[in-house]
């Protein structure tokens, strides 16, 4: 049924690292006369795994190893890496800009990138101009720009300035320029570097609606890099995760997401003490925060019913003893306080452990900072700790068609609204 | 039968590591001519943007280098340009050297100027230096309407100046002006990326090539005053094209037919040889620009 568009198999890339420049007529004279000896190249058997953290051991590094998949028609192929992971290189090669080092690409289809909108937007030339020339450089003949001319003007929304010298557009009016002439390339496989960042609200809404009419409507292949994961979760019908130029996952989108933010020891949010918070009147043993009925290194997002355990031994019952948390934003705002004060709870002598439930939804996507308080009485401090607890809120997954990116604001609660 | 299913299931195009040495892709060029013309236009509508005299630019250029020469080398320094007005002898060299120097320099920016386009989007890296050298020939035929109002006022008033037959062959000197300022630029443009000194040495070394090309002087001249280095201009395929422009042009020095024979090797070479290194450097040269 679907065949297989797009094989990629054992492709390498390897990169110098430092000065190119210096040395590099050595290395080539080297290389050349390795050449002609009929011997490998040199440089290709040393290399390190590219790790930007680690030192190695090598100038050489493979910016990707042992790349090998297959796309099949009509797939929406979601690529998610950290920095450095090797996304781009992987569509550079895909794109015919930079070649692999090994390996091959074998394509049944056209392929035309979008790794930035408005590559060879001149601003001396109108808008006009420019779409012919922009759409000529991704691909398109000129009889093909001319017969979607006015599909382009329109969809960019810059009808009335179509005369005027780019130069004189707004940021935002040159990005929508050029993300429409880019709409409405027809090839049979459409890569996609993270064009989404840009424009307004109203633009994004525009533009992922129309790449997910290409992608479905149209049945075209399309790989797709960002790391907005909502734009992912939403456009894609399967993702590959990279890390340090290797595949390391491929499969669902939903898992792929989660093995991408879970592989980030950031996303794991458990705290265990053995004696640092051994006080006269408790002991702390234990903090985690994960969505319900699930362990900690699931991934929070904005859908998801938080939990937040505490684990702690009450040495003393004679004292009224509270456990209180301060709730900061990144800024280190305090957003809020909450405690199980109001809610009667009789905690025990020995071991305690306290849930604490956020409805789905209430806090919004970002980085959280969390507070530990010991109250008694409802008045004295016992124990204070600062930010004991960092944890982040992902975007979830949304709706085809509305916003991508995060709303003003922390906290998004959901309220009961009644017509009357 | 069996065949053409089998052929249905062949892969459009696959992406390797290394290809062919000579695997210049016509067909592929072919696809993106609109591309192509679409750089020429851009070229051209671009250069003189928000200048007060516009292509004005074009004429200004080699008329008052020619006025310079005329007055250094041929006022001052008395170099002899025979029973031809000094000054139309120079706007004939000038202009012709030109339309070498500009392909010259233009292609040979390929890689670098182009950096960003290219890290971004892919199109037969030959379009750039083609849509130069197009662009040059527009800018050339500008200048010859120049040349030729000249040229007119110039014989209404007795100069000793006349067309030939050879003057049919003009169109191929300026093909092959063309065709050796665009290997000779792919050439150093592939190189640049790797080697920048190239880029310091082709501006002082276009100066020089131009003094031992003939611009401001016979090549006749040459061997007469300095004949133990006139081998320099000898052996200088651009001095023979210089020279054969001015004799179609003007009747004026020599024409030789093997001059014009060895002109033809070496720009063949040249470009063969720029379009080997241009096609080995665009697959990689993202990665070291």
């Amino acid at each position: 049924m679907n065949k297989t568009i797009l094989k990629i198999e054992n492709l390498s890339k390897q990169y110098r690292l430092g000065l190119v420049g210096t040395g590099t007529l050595q290395d080539d004279l080297k290389r050349w006369w390795y050449n002609l000896r009929g011997k490998e190249d040199p440089f290709l058997r040393v290399g390190d795994v590219n790790d930007r953290s680690t030192k190695g051991k090598s100038d050489y590094v493979w910016a990707l190893q042992n790349i090998n998949f297959e796309v099949k028609q009509g797939e929406v192929l979601g690529i998610i890496g950290k920095n450095g992971a090797g996304k781009s290189t992987l569509l550079k090669i895909l794109s015919k800009i930079t070649s692999p080092t090994t390996g091959s690409i074998k394509s049944r289809g056209r392929i035309a990138s979008l790794l930035e909108v408005g590559t060879g937007f001149h601003g001396e030339m109108t808008g006009r101009e420019n779409i012919f020339l922009n759409g000529a450089i991704l691909g398109m003949t000129k009889k093909e720009i001319a017969a979607k001319y006015d599909e382009i003007v329109e969809f960019s929304g810059c009808e009335r300035y179509i005369d005027t010298p780019v130069k004189r557009y707004s940021s935002g009016m040159t990005v929508r320029l050029a993300f429409a002439v880019a709409a409405f390339l027809e090839p049979d496989i459409l890569i996609i570097d993270e064009v989404l960042a840009v424009g307004d609200a109203e633009f994004q809404k525009k533009a992922i609606g129309k790449m997910q009419e290409i992608s479905q409507g149209e049945g075209r292949t399309v790989l797709f890099v960002s790391h907005n994961m909502a734009a992912v979760k939403s456009l894609c019908t399967r993702a590959m995760v990279l890390e340090n130029g290797e595949i390391v996952f491929d499969g669902g989108v939903d898992a792929a997401v989660e093995y991408y933010l879970v592989g980030d020891s950031e996303y794991k949010n458990i705290k265990v003490f053995s004696t640092e918070y051994d006080k006269d009147d408790f002991n702390l043993h234990e903090i985690s925060i994960n969505p319900v009925g699930k362990v900690s290194d699931f991934v929070l997002d904005e859908n998801t019913t938080i939990e937040i355990n505490t684990i702690f031994t009450l040495k003393e019952t004679n004292k009224k003893l509270h456990i209180t948390y301060v709730l900061n934003n990144e800024n280190g705002d305090v957003l809020f306080t909450f405690s199980h004060s109001g809610n009667n709870l009789k905690l025990k002598h020995g071991v305690n452990k306290l849930k604490c439930i956020l409805p789905k939804g209430f806090l919004n996507i970002g980085t959280y900072y969390l507070s530990f308080y010991v109250i008694e009485n409802s008045k004295t401090t016992l124990f204070v700790e600062k930010d004991i607890m960092m944890f982040n809120v992902q975007h979830g997954e949304r709706e085809i068609g509305s916003w991508l990116g995060r709303e003003p604001g922390f906290i998004k609660p959901v309220f009961n609204w009644i017509i009357e | 039968m069996n065949k053409t299913i089998k052929h249905k299931d062949e892969w459009l195009f696959e992406i390797t590591p290394k290809n062919k040495l000579l695997s210049f892709n016509f067909k592929e060029v072919w696809q993106y001519r609109d591309l192509l013309m679409l750089f020429v236009k851009r070229n051209v509508i671009t250069v003189y943007k928000q200048t007060i005299l516009g292509p004005l630019w074009y004429l200004i250029q080699p008329i008052f280098t020619a006025l310079t020469f005329t007055l250094i080398f041929n006022k001052v320094a008395n170099i002899d340009t025979g029973s031809v007005p000094p000054f139309l002898f120079n706007l004939a060299g000038i202009t012709t050297w030109n339309y070498f120097k500009n392909c010259l320099q233009s292609t040979s920016d390929t890689f670098a100027g182009n950096a960003g386009i290219f890290s971004k989007v892919y199109f037969p890296r030959m379009i750039m230096p083609l849509s130069s050298v197009i662009t040059n020939l527009i800018q050339f035929g500008i200048q010859l309407t120049i040349f030729i109002s000249f040229y007119g006022y110039y014989y209404a008033n007795g100069a000793a100046i006349s067309l030939n037959r050879y003057t049919l062959l003009f169109p191929i000197l300026i093909l092959l002006m063309g065709l050796m300022g665009l290997g000779l630029g792919m050439l150093i443009s592939s190189m640049v990326t790797k080697y920048r000194d190239l880029k310091y040495l082709l501006n002082f070394g276009v100066q020089l090539l131009m003094y031992i090309s003939a611009v401001m002087y016979p090549l006749a001249l040459m061997r007469e005053k300095l004949p133990k280095f006139a081998w320099l201009v000898e052996y200088n395929p651009m001095a023979y094209v210089i020279e054969s422009a001015r004799y179609m042009l003007l009747s004026d020095g020599s024409f030789s037919i093997n001059g014009l024979l060895y002109t033809v090797i070496v720009t063949i070479i040249v470009l063969f040889f720029g379009i080997i290194i241009f096609n080995k450097t665009e697959k990689n040269f993202i990665d070291t620009v």
